[in-house]
């Protein structure tokens, strides 16, 4: 839904602000890594790919409040993939919907965070998920819902370039632009790998889940503008959802370029970090490159 | 002496939920292209803005429908029985059942009556599919009546809930002053001799097929089930001690539907000997109504046939 500032230019992110959406960037990725190793469960290639757009969206665009989760005119997000949950709940956490030291029930029996996002049990989440495909649906509902009840929000959900391949995603596409649905922004984190992908002359024998260079062409082909921009460049990212946010009749689809694993430099571009347990020393090194060589065994600050 | 034919339940959902969307604005449509056979042309033109084409894209529009409820919306989802369960099964148990969202799944063409189409659109097992799913209830009115009512009683439920829809019109049990209730059995003839179970429009030729019965010196009970969960326990083991014999009668596979859920519940609370008269394991091919009605074994007449063998009558 075009808010009547279309000709305007977004702002240009200041330095300042730029390192505080860094920062909480980084803090994410320590958190998300030191709760899959307390838990010696989870996902961390997806996580971490995704951690400068959710550090960018919690941080700074999504209209949200954290001390009124159910506040009916907060933007909405969707993790439409669901096995990076514990990226978002850290990003969550470290913007005050719940206390940090909670991320370390990630995983555990009766916890609010299970494996799978559950919005029954966690208020802030807009919708459940972890079956692929099927979170932009639920968001194309949400900002035709909008439309209908006169809301003037934003339905935002982020896919994985894996779950691309789900028809779903495709059947959601096709009606979102029949709908010219501007308030709607599906972002892709397009980071290259999927859980195993198919064999070929790749990194470690497998090929990407979609054609090089052929994302974008796909999304506009169904009828969404299409923006690009580097998932791990924060002024990129900053400016790309700020511009999402100007509609202009259509859908709007972010392919955020990323990498697997990012942070963590045994982790980066390979397929079989997507979920594995970490083994002691790996974790002291990854705490180190994430900037917390201080921390260890899971302790929660 | 057989019952009347009441109006079809498909032109009852259009008009029914487009009258309550006149009371109502959270209420919209969402149709997988098959408006014109589901009769949820009849709320579009009513209401066109609420209307809303998710076009040949089922699974889509069952998130979609997640969506809208939580926006505050209640969407009526209307496509085929077939194209409504068991295509979007997935997303209707991970974003409709397991969220608990409040959508109506409004599915025309149940059971056998689908305009000559064959197995494809023929689905038989919808009801044991939704029965079994956590956090959904599964209503199978009986006619045109019953069909009015349940939609009625579904927009006030806060919940996901499946009630079936039939194409064509068939025959009418109820008059005006039958009140439905959810969650409750009602029985709809008394007799000592045996028990008869039935749901959804089965019911109407199992009270046929209990006319014939009486004129064979066989006095039968009928107890039609519309809600098939949650079931209505204290009914079904009532009906069951009233003859301590019982027969289920449905539209739909014997496995897992009414027949199985009465013998989940007489297991339990009740043993009583039962058999179950309905689709055996089977597809159903294309036909003629009442030609497949006679096929299966479901019309008044092979209803009656097979409880009088099944009592050694015959």
């Amino acid at each position: 839904m075009s808010t009547g500032d279309a000709v305007s230019v977004p702002p240009e992110p200041d330095a300042a602000e730029i390192a505080r959406l860094e920062e909480a960037a980084r803090r994410i990725r320590v958190e998300l890594v030191r709760a899959v190793n307390h838990a010696r469960a989870g996902h961390l290639g997806g996580p971490l790919s995704a951690a400068d757009l959710l550090a960018a969206l919690y941080f700074s665009v999504l209209r949200i409040r954290p001390d009124e989760p159910g506040w009916p005119d907060r933007d909405r997000f969707i993790l439409s993939k669901g096995h990076s949950s514990i990226g978002l709940y850290a990003a969550m956490a470290l913007r005050g919907y719940f206390p940090v030291e909670e991320l370390l029930t990630f995983d555990a029996a009766h916890s609010r965070l299970q494996g799978h996002p559950d919005m029954t049990r966690l208020p802030g989440l807009d919708m459940s998920s972890g079956s692929l495909g099927m979170g932009i649906s639920a968001a194309m509902g949400m900002a035709l819902g909008a439309r209908l009840t006169g809301r003037e929000i934003r339905a935002w959900v982020m896919l994985g370039d894996g779950e691309c391949q789900e028809g779903e995603v495709w059947e959601a596409a096709m009606a979102a632009s029949r709908y010219h649905l501007d308030n709607l922004v599906a972002i892709i984190d397009h980071n290259k790998l999927q859980q195993y992908g198919w064999p070929g002359d790749g990194p470690d024998g497998r090929i990407p889940p979609q054609v090089p260079g052929e994302l974008a062409g796909k999304w506009a082909a169904f009828g969404w503008r299409v923006l690009e921009a580097d998932g791990h460049d924060m002024p990129a990212v900053l400016r790309v959802l700020r511009e999402a946010e100007r509609g202009d009749g259509r859908p709007t689809a972010i392919v955020a370029h990323t990498v697997k694993g990012k942070g963590v430099s045994y982790m980066e571009g390979h397929y079989f970090w997507h979920t594995r347990a970490i083994r002691p020393e790996e974790f002291e090194i990854a705490m180190a490159e994430l900037g917390e060589p201080m921390a260890g065994n899971g302790a929660a600050r | 002496m057989t019952l009347p034919m009441g109006r079809a339940m498909r032109e009852i959902f259009g008009e029914t939920v487009a009258a309550l969307a006149d009371e109502d604005p959270r209420i919209v449509m969402l149709d997988a292209d098959v408006a014109s056979s589901t009769r949820a042309d009849i709320f579009e033109k009513a209401h066109p803005d609420r209307y809303l084409q998710m076009g040949i894209a089922e699974q889509n529009m069952m998130g979609v429908a997640a969506g809208l409820a939580t926006m505050g919306l209640i969407p009526f989802v209307s496509t085929f029985v077939s194209f409504a369960v068991v295509r979007p099964l997935d997303q209707v148990r991970v974003l409709i059942a397991q969220t608990g969202a409040n959508v109506k799944i409004t599915p025309g063409y149940a059971g056998m009556f689908t305009g000559q189409t064959g197995m494809s659109h023929i689905i038989v097992d919808d009801l044991a599919i939704m029965r079994v799913m956590p956090g959904m209830v599964t209503v199978a009115p009986a006619d045109d009546v019953e069909a009015d009512l349940a939609l009625r009683w579904a927009a006030s439920y806060q919940g996901p809930c499946y009630v079936r829809i039939v194409r064509d019109a068939t025959q009418r049990l109820f008059d005006s002053s039958y009140r439905f209730a959810f969650g409750k059995a009602v029985v709809v003839r008394e007799g000592r001799d045996v028990t008869l179970m039935a749901t959804g429009t089965q019911t109407p030729r199992v009270v046929d097929a209990a006319e014939l019965l009486a004129a064979r010196g066989v006095d039968a009970h009928v107890l039609h089930v519309p809600t098939i969960k949650p079931l209505d326990t204290e009914a079904i083991v009532a009906a069951a001690e009233r003859t301590g014999r019982v027969v289920t009668v449905e539209e739909h596979t014997v496995l897992g539907g009414l027949g199985g859920a009465v013998a989940e519940v007489l297991g339990e609370h009740r043993p009583t000997q039962l058999n179950r008269i309905g689709l055996q394991d089977t597809y159903v091919q294309s036909g003629p109504n009442d030609e497949l009605l006679d096929i299966y074994g479901l019309s008044a007449a092979r209803v009656a046939e097979q409880v009088l063998a099944i009592l050694g009558r015959a």
